[in-house]
């Protein structure tokens, strides 16, 4: 059948496994017949191609939670539960997950195989730093039980690993206690880049902190952009929202024309959010799905790019070349018209000792682009700058860099390979992605 | 609410246990794999279930069915919701000249379900309130010479149910036949999908909502009623050479 991630570029084909537990999975990872590369597939929500292989491990089966411990606050579950299904659990207890992307659809193992990140990076870290433990099943049918204690060396590689040690079954996600969680969210407005690090730096207390910013505008408005602030409103009486509650999405049902999305339309759109943003810049609280996932209730939000899908480029800078290497980058991408809809800037905080994890200290940001011939040597060029700037991109999202610009990236990649040639020597896990980047 | 649920650990019964547990009721289950059962009452307690308890039965056991439900409503006392799902999905080939085939598929799509009905029955109707809701199938709409052990079996189940619903009504009883489409679970791993297929989680939504809303015959989704509409108008002399 055919595959693709978010961004619905590349497409593939690929033969999609669905097995129904653990031992069905052993079945498939121990029959005698060689099948060929896989790749565990949680919710798809990846953009590129890192879930795409000839054979896809669908872990929509492992989406039972396996128990709870309500003194330390944590959550077992099955690899395929969603972090969504995972917040159903969590609120009603006045828990809250300490990461959240911008999508609650995404699965535990993809979160954990990409080492997501949400909002409150610079004080709370990335997912993998809130796993007490996961089970990994390996390439030989074995299962291992991977802590920052207990097999070390495969955790650190796993967490952002992006699925190419083995298959994630379960894992143990430790939760946060909340007073409430409703959001109190507060807006700054910054006219250029540096005005938004400034504030970005000043702020930095804040729970969660992220920019908005209009990629297309350039000039003397380059960097131009909308700064969001918030944290959990302990004032509220609204700590658990009613426990079921379907709320009804849009959706898009078809594939939009790709022409609609050009430079002129999504000027107008970025023009138009900035000036009606501007004059409603004030304190306001909203329910945490507003705050954290505005998208999601846009159904398939992705077809907005037309059949073409799109790409989204997100890349890190260290904190003392990212205003240079952000400010050539926009100037870049303003110049060529290609942009699109708003752009999010994020400060990171420390980074993690897992080998292929993304944040590192610096700001990162991510451009969204509609897939069209000009922009692959844009986005090489974009390459150029971020390498130059000593940063790296992020896997999740890519589905286009090269070896030497991901090896340049991730100087830890030679160390990653050689735990997972322990594990997997046969070297039956493999995406696009990982052949593409020279990983297997 | 006290919710029953027979053949818990199929798909659609899954996703509809979860959709209760988030809302906090009481359940008791019924499926055959103790390992299963075991699992998904773990899961439901997790997503906010109230109580949850279990029995192990292997449901081509007709025998066993009394002590089943006697062990639900010791566990829950009365019983709002009654859920029947369990089923098989034959070989129509190999089941349609090996009467033992046929049988099987038949008892356990069609004369189990009576079975169980038989005994649910007369305790919802004493305790003068209720509702039992069985997953039948689009299937059971007209025999197709695809698919017609299953669809005989759903078919005796749908018109069982009609008449009881009548039976019972004075007594506040309620019936609902949920008529499923094409659903994309581990029955139907082995086939191949396209657009008309639904996720057992979307059915479980609608079943969720169907049984709320006194609804007799449920289409899940509801477009099958259409479809299934059509389905029944075709001539025969058209029909029997359609394959599918």
């Amino acid at each position: 059948m055919e595959v693709y991630g978010w961004g619905r570029f590349p497409k593939a084909s690929a033969e999609l496994l669905e097995p129904v537990d653990s031992e069905s999975l052993i079945k498939i990872l121990t029959a005698n017949k060689k099948i060929g590369p896989m790749i565990a597939r949680g919710a798809g929500r990846s953009y590129g191609d890192s879930s795409l292989s000839a054979n896809l491990i669908s872990s929509r089966f492992l989406d039972s939670f396996l128990g709870l411990d309500e003194d330390a606050a944590t959550i077992r579950c099955g690899a395929g539960v969603s972090l969504g299904s995972i917040l159903k659990v969590c609120i009603p207890r006045g828990w809250f997950l300490p990461v959240l992307p911008g999508t609650k659809f995404v699965s535990v193992g993809g979160a954990i195989a990409a080492d997501i990140h949400g909002k409150n990076h610079h004080l709370d870290g990335s997912f993998c730093e809130h796993v007490a433990e996961f089970t990994l099943l390996l390439a030989s049918g074995e299962k291992v039980t991977c802590s920052a204690q207990q097999n070390t060396e495969l955790f650190h590689a796993t967490c952002g690993g992006m699925g190419l040690t083995g298959i994630i079954l379960d894992a143990t996600i430790k939760c946060e206690r909340v007073s409430s969680v409703s959001i109190k969210q507060r807006s700054l407005v910054a006219n250029t880049l540096s005005e938004c690090f400034e504030l970005l730096e000043a702020n930095t207390d804040s729970k969660y902190s992220v920019a908005w910013l209009d990629c297309l505008a350039g000039g003397n408005k380059l960097g131009r952009s909308m700064i969001y602030l918030a944290q959990h409103d302990d004032n509220s009486d609204s700590i658990k929202e009613p426990k079921y509650k379907n709320r009804r999405r849009a959706t898009v049902a078809f594939d939009m024309p790709a022409f609609l999305i050009n430079k002129f339309t999504l000027g107008l759109f970025n023009d138009a959010y900035f000036n009606l943003k501007k004059k409603v810049h004030r304190e306001s609280t909203v329910n945490y799905d507003t705050y954290f996932f505005p998208l999601d209730n846009i159904g398939n939000w992705n077809r907005l790019y037309g059949a073409r899908g799109f790409l989204q480029y997100q890349f890190v800078l260290p904190l003392d070349t990212a205003l240079e290497g952000i400010s050539q980058v926009l100037f870049k991408v303003s110049g060529a018209g290609k942009g699109s809809f708003l752009s999010v800037l994020k400060k990171f905080g420390k980074a993690n000792a897992n080998l292929l994890s993304f944040p590192q200290p610096g700001y990162t940001l991510s451009l969204d682009f509609k897939r069209e011939k000009s922009l692959f040597p844009l986005l090489d060029g974009l390459d150029e700058i971020v390498l130059a700037h000593g940063g790296k991109i992020y896997l999740a999202k890519d589905a286009r860099m090269s070896e030497s610009v991901f090896k340049a990236g991730y100087p830890e990649w030679e160390k990653f390979l050689e735990t997972k040639l322990k594990v997997d020597p046969r070297g039956i896990f493999a995406s696009l992605q990982s052949e593409r980047i020279g990983l297997t | 609410m006290k919710i029953l649920i027979i053949g818990a650990t199929s798909a659609i019964a899954k996703a509809t246990a979860r959709i209760y547990a988030e809302r906090g009721q009481e359940l008791f289950l019924i499926a055959r794999n103790e390992e299963k059962l075991d699992a998904l009452s773990a899961d439901l307690t997790v997503r906010g279930a109230q109580r949850v308890g279990h029995a192990v039965v292997d449901l081509n056991k007709y025998r066993d069915h009394g002590k089943a439900i006697d062990a639900a409503f010791d566990f829950l006392a009365t019983i709002d919701i009654a859920l029947i799902c369990h089923g098989s999905l034959p070989d129509q080939d190999a089941s349609e000249i090996n009467f033992k085939l046929a049988e099987r598929e038949i008892n356990t799509n069609g004369l189990s379900v009576i079975s169980l009905l038989t005994i649910l029955s007369p305790k919802l109707k004493q305790q003068g309130n209720g509702t039992i809701a069985v997953i039948t199938s689009v299937a059971g709409d007209r025999g197709r010479a695809s698919n017609f052990v299953y669809g005989a079996a759903k078919s005796m189940v749908s018109a069982y149910l009609q008449g009881m619903r009548g039976k019972l009504f004075p007594h506040k009883v309620h019936m609902v036949d949920i008529r499923p489409g094409l659903v994309d679970s581990p029955m139907t791993a082995h086939l191949k999908k396209g657009l008309l297929w639904s996720s057992p989680e979307s059915i479980a939504n609608k079943i969720v909502a169907g049984i709320a809303a006194g609804k007799h015959t449920l289409y899940a989704p509801g477009y099958w009623r259409v479809i299934m509409f059509v389905v029944r108008l075709i001539p025969e002399f058209i029909f029997k050479r359609l394959k599918f």
